[in-house]
């Protein structure tokens, strides 16, 4: 999984049907200090993720669809979980 | 997924079996500022109403097939949605 930051949602009326009625999220992927690495992924967010949160993102396809329980469906990325916090001990 | 613009078609009479019908298109990769990034690719049109100038998220690999009739074809790349907007959150 992939740490990211929600920054904006996408919107979109004509999708393929396993995105009707989901939310769409534009994540920057961050490293685990927080700054950002350049890329980013849209994701379905199904934990109800605001703005600024920094998030735990799936980026694998048989996982995405048993969450949508959509099979076939053109999803990878989903926004899985919200991060509260990130250690990295020194010396690690 | 990712977001792209749709700059051209592509025709193809010979496919292997199971594209036939489906839509062809050339796709610009972009940022998350909408810049270009990247080579453009060929994609198929997995709403089956995507054309030439619009912004549309792409989703690549093996779920790709997934947004067609005919999941198990040979395509890398495929057009899952047609985006009406991209919203920042509020509070980034």
């Amino acid at each position: 999984m992939k740490l990211a930051r929600v920054t904006a949602t996408v919107v979109s009326t004509i999708c393929a049907p396993v995105f009707d009625g989901r939310r769409l999220l534009l994540c920057d992927i961050v490293d685990p200090s927080g700054e950002p690495t350049g890329d980013y992924v849209i994701a379905v967010d199904v934990v109800d993720a605001g703005a600024g949160e920094t998030v735990l993102i799936l980026d694998e396809g048989t996982g995405a669809r048993q969450i949508v329980e959509m099979s076939p469906a053109p999803i990878r990325a989903v926004v899985v979980g919200i991060v509260d916090q990130v250690e990295e001990p020194a010396g690690t | 997924m990712q977001l792209a613009r749709v700059t051209g078609t592509v025709v193809a009479t010979v496919k292997y079996p199971g594209l036939e019908g489906i839509k062809l298109l050339i796709v610009q990769p972009l940022d998350r500022h909408g810049e270009p990034k990247g080579r453009q690719v060929v994609a198929a049109d997995g709403v089956a109403m995507a054309g030439p100038g619009e912004l549309v998220y792409i989703v690549g690999a093996r779920e790709a097939a997934q947004a067609l009739p005919e999941t198990f074809v040979p395509v890398d790349h495929a057009i899952v949605g047609i985006v009406d907007a991209v919203e920042p959150v509020a509070g980034t």
